[in-house]
């Protein structure tokens, strides 16, 4: 299998799971008991990855918070500033992850208001809408930092200057950049991110929150003193060892490895629309993260596109509405104006620099008459022939 | 996900294509919701249908209730075929995973779309003869297990 997902989760490297063993076994110590060197090598342990989080984020170690997972540092950052502030208003984007956007969907129920900024055909939200959306109840932004899907990159440093202009504060979703490119929170000048181990080679079930000093959001978890008392429940010494040493390598040779990612990617996005008529690339044409591409193909719907690529060999995923229990197709790609006909048929490869060339040929020889054998059974590639005569 | 009869018929989808001088055809379905169903059939003097064939835009469950069901329909009488229901065609696939089964639904509304058209086309019409009516809620939720 040629495993393109890495959008999704991405492998946990030999040297990751040697980091988190000794957490399983000779300091399986509560890192709360720390009168005993079992729980006080689990407790150094911990506070060390801290540490090596928040060098590479450029930040404070009492600003970072483990969490469970990205969804629950988005969840946590939306409802906890909310709880706090007293404010009514939110504002995010169209194109959210859904930890976001079913977060801010559940606040409008309990009576919040929630502004839904649009983006632009390549998916970018205007700073001019974001300042236009800001009033005096509002009480956060959230605005991604590089979508899951197209890979569009966000002015992030721009928007959260926007937002603090007018006394408002700032969270980024930045699951999808974290470990991939460069990320530092006092260059980006943000109050919150959002992070996940699984998306640059860590382990699954572990993520963090930054929130920087003096920010004030309600505790996620109520009891014990865990995490500043912010996040009670025992901590995953493990998998808190396993994130730190995943980012740390992620971060080593960044700008190589994503160089390297980028022209992977660069010659399948250029063989993919040179061999298959109506395609068009989704998100932007730069401003997007080296490893993503995401492409439509008219006249056929995804799921079988990602049936045909699973049985030759490629793990990918689709936007496709029927590669989901729902039946509305990408939310992103309707937000960036997509027909619903065209957004069923996407199709979403996320590369990591574990990739190679010959992966990238291999791919290009397989998609285009995959393609082809789904138009030919399509009746609305039928009707666009019959058009076209 | 899917069961090995599925894999089979969405890898090699039997009956593919388009009739012709077909004397039914059915669509059924949109684009909006991700499904289209064509149905080509060639109904003889007998009122057997000789031929089939169908062309399907949507999801691999899709394509292979499309074969399965032309599979299950040709050969036999109008009669006979409308008396194939969805479930029919979902046992002859050995199942569908349940948010799959509204493509079984669209077969067997396929069917019928294209019996309608030979009912038009001739002035003959048959008894339990449903029309899909292209709206993307209605084949979920109904007649589903």
């Amino acid at each position: 299998m040629i495993y393109f997902d890495n959008a999704a989760t991405t492998a946990v490297t030999p040297a990751v799971r040697d980091a988190m063993l000794p957490y399983f076994t000779e300091y399986f110590g509560n890192p709360s008991s720390i009168f005993y060197s079992l729980g006080a090598e689990a407790r150094k342990g911990m506070e060390e990855a801290r540490a090596t989080v928040a060098e590479i984020l450029g930040c404070s170690p009492r600003e970072i918070f483990f969490t469970a997972s990205g969804s629950e540092a988005d969840n946590w950052a939306i409802r906890g500033a909310a709880l706090k502030s007293g404010k009514k208003h939110i504002i995010t984007s169209a194109i959210e992850h859904h930890a976001v956007i079913h977060t801010c969907e559940f606040l409008e129920k309990q009576g919040w208001r929630v502004t839904y900024l649009p983006v632009d055909a390549d998916g970018l939200v205007s700073p001019a809408d974001l300042e236009a959306a800001i009033c005096d109840d509002t009480a956060l932004v959230s605005i991604m930092y590089a979508n899951n899907e197209i890979g569009t990159i966000q002015p992030i440093r721009e928007l959260c200057e926007i937002a603090h202009k007018k006394g408002v504060l700032f969270h980024t979703d930045a699951v999808q950049a974290v470990g991939t490119v460069p990320v530092n929170v006092a260059d980006l000048c943000v109050d919150m991110l959002s992070l996940s181990a699984h998306k640059f080679h860590g382990p699954k079930g572990i993520g963090a929150l930054y929130i920087k000093k003096g920010v004030r959001i309600e505790r996620l978890i109520h009891g014990g003193a865990q995490e500043r008392g912010m996040r009670a429940g025992t901590e995953n010494t493990a998998y808190i060892a396993g994130l730190a040493k995943a980012l740390s390598d992620a971060t080593e040779k960044m700008e190589e490895k994503s160089e390297y990612v980028r022209k992977l990617r660069d010659k399948l996005t250029a063989g993919v629309l040179a061999a298959v008529p109506h395609a068009r690339l989704n998100g932007h044409a730069e401003k997007r993260l080296p490893g993503n591409a995401n492409f439509s193909f008219r006249f056929i719907e995804g799921e079988g596109l990602l049936l045909h690529l699973a049985l030759a060999g490629f793990a990918v995923s689709s936007g496709s509405a029927c590669a989901s229990a729902s039946l509305d197709p990408s939310h992103v790609l309707l937000a960036i104006g997509l027909p619903h006909e065209i957004a069923h048929g996407s199709l979403r490869v996320s590369l990591s620099a574990d990739n190679t060339e010959e992966e990238v040929d291999a791919f290009l020889a397989v998609l285009p008459p995959i393609v082809e054998r789904l138009r030919q059974m399509s009746p609305l590639y039928e009707e666009f022939l019959k058009g076209e005569n | 996900m899917y069961t090995e009869k599925v894999m089979d018929h969405f890898q090699n989808p039997r009956n593919v294509g388009e009739i012709e001088d077909a004397n039914a055809v059915g669509t059924v379905g949109n684009a909006k919701c991700g499904d289209i169903m064509k149905i080509y059939m060639k109904i003889d003097e007998n009122q057997v249908i000789s031929d089939i064939k169908f062309k399907t835009f949507g999801c691999g469950a899709a394509i292979a209730t499309s074969s399965m069901a032309t599979e299950l329909v040709k050969g036999k009488t109008v009669e006979e075929a409308l008396q194939i229901t969805n479930r029919a065609v979902v046992e002859a696939l050995e199942g569908l995973p349940p948010e799959k089964l509204h493509c079984s639904v669209l077969a067997e509304e396929a069917i019928h779309a294209a019996i309608e058209d030979y009912c038009k086309r001739t002035g003959l019409s048959f008894e339990g003869c449903k029309k899909c009516d292209g709206c993307c809620g209605s084949c979920h939720g109904h007649e589903e297990e």
